[in-house]
């Protein structure tokens, strides 16, 4: 009788949980994460005020950091722990570690979630690993400093830039084999994928430009090459790239310039350029696609954007170096 | 006079059947250029030896230049696969010019597609004069390779003395130090180095207050030239600028200055190609990987002959299938990445590698150069060094 009630009851909490999901703010959200480089820490901002809430300690020089396919963790690499700090968004708190290999810098999950694919800068090697324990599966030989990664919408392949060979490689995630070489800008970096799978952008710091590669027979497809005026291209470095849910728009930090370009995918045009910190670095879009968050790695800050109106609302001071943003809604 | 006559018609035979068979070997191995380059390096070389390299004077080299060389090339390996290309690397030592021209000749003969040299000016230019072929010059910074002796196959991977002097003066400059006593050492490189570091100060507008000489001496009766507070008294300055090519006094003279104003040049705040304690652009990374395959810190010195690798990577990778002049284009044309967050090339009017500079004290870098706020028309690293318009270089104008 007993056990039957408490069933009654668990099943008419998770009917009420299920209803209420959608609308209801899970637990611990609400919190923008900031990786710093050099405090080992976490910086979580409010996202209604946008103003600092406190400090999450972490692993040693965090940079990378993701929310696992699950919803419910975020992982964040950290290079001189050689792990990953994992976070539980829920009560925000670090739960545990795993480990990354040497000096890990970008990563991405596997389309089920049960593998990280690491870019190992030392080696010259994409790891792929058991998202739970860390335990190694294959290390996949690549460029020297290999740095973004990203795994493709079937998750059948990843994607991973060589910064030194200006390489971005195609590999297999079953066989583990390099399937292509494709030649890209000179210092190949972050990665963003077009909502239908259709087009893979790779910026390339050190060639001011974007590369837009068809994931169909993974040819460079387009050059998107960044200006801004009074700004020579020595000085456009651009780095972190995304794009919007419905497509339409890519929005590329563009590094030492401080500022950051909104891109119109179709016609491959820039349409508005934000001024922001210094360095522009990684980004964030928000939920509802408002709000674009830019880490500014060489002035300590994070700028939030109004993209509607391309304005930069609001700069917040974060830790010592900031790497990367999430935000948890 | 006949049989002279034959004898010619001979040899042309003999080469036509030569030319024959190579073209028979070379065939296949067109589809996959493998070029070869050659480092030429002194058979003793005396700023390596023990005494000296242990000290580690900044702006010397501590180490062989073919380490950092093979580091590149080591890196490369799979962009030179995935291209279809090959580079191999020989080096070969000689004791002085001559037989420097012998061994270029020598290369020339065996198919190089580059050369490299880490000799003095003497030596670089026997090379240089020696072939047809590209020339990289990694270890010596006289302004004469890049002016009046520059030639149209040198590259320049170090900075000139003029850039380094030109880094420093646009530090002052930022720092408002504007009082310059000047202190030059008494060998024929201070002299020349002296004058670059006169004419930098002149064309910064920073004022030099005194020039005085030094000696490296232990005698009392030479102590008006040994003794750093005589050698700093009796003037009024914002800093000293010593110039000591050797190292040990310009070491030794930071704190020891009648006025407690700061050291710059060989000693105290120093102008560098790069320095392993530089923290931005992926550097860490390239020095943790230097230090892995070497056991030591990468130098100003190591950098360059790594870029020099990196450049002749980025000409195979370009012309992976030859011909050989068009890896000569590629590398006169390289966009070279080098851990210093801009990209780099080769001037067209002298050679020289446009580069930023890192002003370090030997425990980090603090500051670099071109300085925020100085201009140029078209690219802010060519306010460091020789400008096109100034035209010094006439083999190249």
């Amino acid at each position: 009788m007993r056990f039957k009630l408490h069933l009654h009851v668990a099943l008419l909490l998770a009917a009420a949980l299920a209803v209420a999901a959608p609308h209801a703010r899970a637990q611990g959200a609400g919190v923008a994460y900031v990786s710093s480089e050099k405090d080992h820490t976490l910086t979580m901002i409010d996202l209604k005020t946008l103003a600092v809430t406190g400090t999450l300690a972490t692993c040693k020089r965090p940079r990378h950091l993701q929310i696992a396919p699950d919803g419910k963790r975020m992982l964040v690499a950290c290079a001189e722990s050689n792990a990953a700090d994992v976070v539980d968004l829920a009560t925000r708190k670090s739960v545990g570690r795993v480990p990354l290999g040497d000096d890990p810098e970008a990563f991405d999950f596997s389309a089920d979630g049960k593998t990280l694919y690491v870019s190992a800068e030392d080696d010259g090697e994409l790891l792929m690993l058991d998202a739970a324990t860390g335990k190694k599966l294959r290390a996949v030989k690549v460029g020297k400093e290999p740095e973004g990664v990203k795994t493709s919408l079937d998750g059948k392949l990843v994607y991973v830039s060589s910064e030194v060979a200006s390489l971005v490689h195609v590999i297999d995630t079953a066989s583990g084999k390099v399937l292509k070489n494709i030649a890209v800008g000179k210092r190949p970096r972050r990665f963003a994928i077009t909502p239908d799978g259709a087009q893979l952008w790779v910026t390339n710091e050190l060639g001011a430009s974007v590369s837009v590669i068809s994931t169909r027979d993974h040819s460079v497809i387009d050059t998107i090459q960044l200006s801004l005026k009074g700004a020579r291209t020595e000085d456009i470095t651009p780095v972190g790239v995304t794009i919007s849910r419905d497509g339409k728009r890519a929005y590329v930090a563009m590094g030492r310039a401080n500022h950051v370009a909104f891109i119109d995918v179709a016609s491959r045009k820039v349409t508005d350029t934000v001024l922001v910190g210094k360095r522009a670095w990684n980004l964030a879009l928000n939920q509802a696609q408002t709000q674009l968050w830019v880490v500014n790695g060489l002035s300590d800050d994070l700028t939030v954007i109004d993209i509607a109106a391309a304005k930069a609302v609001k700069s917040v001071p974060v830790g010592r170096v900031p790497y990367g943003v999430v935000l948890v809604e | 006079m006949r049989p002279l006559r034959r004898r010619p018609c001979l040899s042309v035979t003999l080469a036509a059947v030569l030319l024959g068979a190579l073209v028979v070997l070379a065939a296949p191995a067109a589809r996959a250029a493998s070029y070869k380059v050659t480092l030429i390096v002194p058979d003793d070389d005396p700023r390596l030896e023990r005494s000296r390299s242990e000290r580690a004077y900044l702006g010397h080299p501590t180490g062989a230049a073919a380490d950092a060389l093979a580091l590149a090339l080591d890196d490369a390996g799979f962009e030179l696969e995935a291209a279809g290309a090959q580079l191999a690397l020989e080096t070969v030592r000689v004791a002085d010019a001559q037989a420097a021209r012998s061994a270029a000749e020598k290369a020339q003969k065996a198919g190089a597609a580059a050369l490299l040299t880490d000799l003095d000016a003497a030596g670089t230019l026997a090379v240089a004069d020696a072939v047809k072929l590209p020339v990289l010059n990694l270890g010596d910074a006289a302004d004469r390779l890049r002016e009046q002796d520059c030639r149209t196959t040198l590259f320049h991977l170090l900075p000139s003395e003029r850039m380094r002097a030109d880094a420093l003066a646009q530090t002052l400059v930022s720092r408002k130090w504007t009082q310059v006593l000047l202190l030059t050492g008494p060998s024929p490189a201070d002299a020349m180095r002296g004058a670059a570091a006169a004419a930098a100060l002149k064309r910064y507008a920073l004022k030099l207050v005194a020039s005085r000489p030094f000696k490296l001496s232990a005698d009392p009766r030479e102590r008006d030239l040994a003794n750093p507070l005589l050698l700093t008294g009796n003037a009024s300055y914002d800093v000293v600028w010593v110039v000591d090519s050797d190292g040990e006094f310009g070491r030794a003279l930071p704190y020891r200055t009648a006025l407690p104003r700061p050291v710059v040049g060989d000693g105290g705040l120093v102008a560098l190609a790069f320095h392993a304690s530089f923290e931005r652009f992926g550097a860490p990374q390239l020095v943790r990987r230097f230090a892995k395959a070497t056991g030591r810190a990468m130098t100003a010195h190591d950098w360059a002959a790594w870029m020099a690798g990196k450049a002749l990577v980025g000409a195979a990778v370009a012309a992976p299938k030859g011909p050989l002049n068009a890896f000569h284009k590629a590398l006169a044309e390289a966009r070279l990445d080098g851990y210093k967050g801009v990209v780099m090339s080769f001037r067209s009017w002298d050679g020289q590698l446009r580069q930023p500079l890192m002003l370090g004290d030997g425990q980090g870098v603090l500051a670099l150069a071109p300085v925020d706020g100085i201009l140029h028309p078209r690219n802010a690293l060519d306010t460091l060094g020789a400008d096109g318009p100034e035209k010094l270089c006439k083999a190249r104008s």
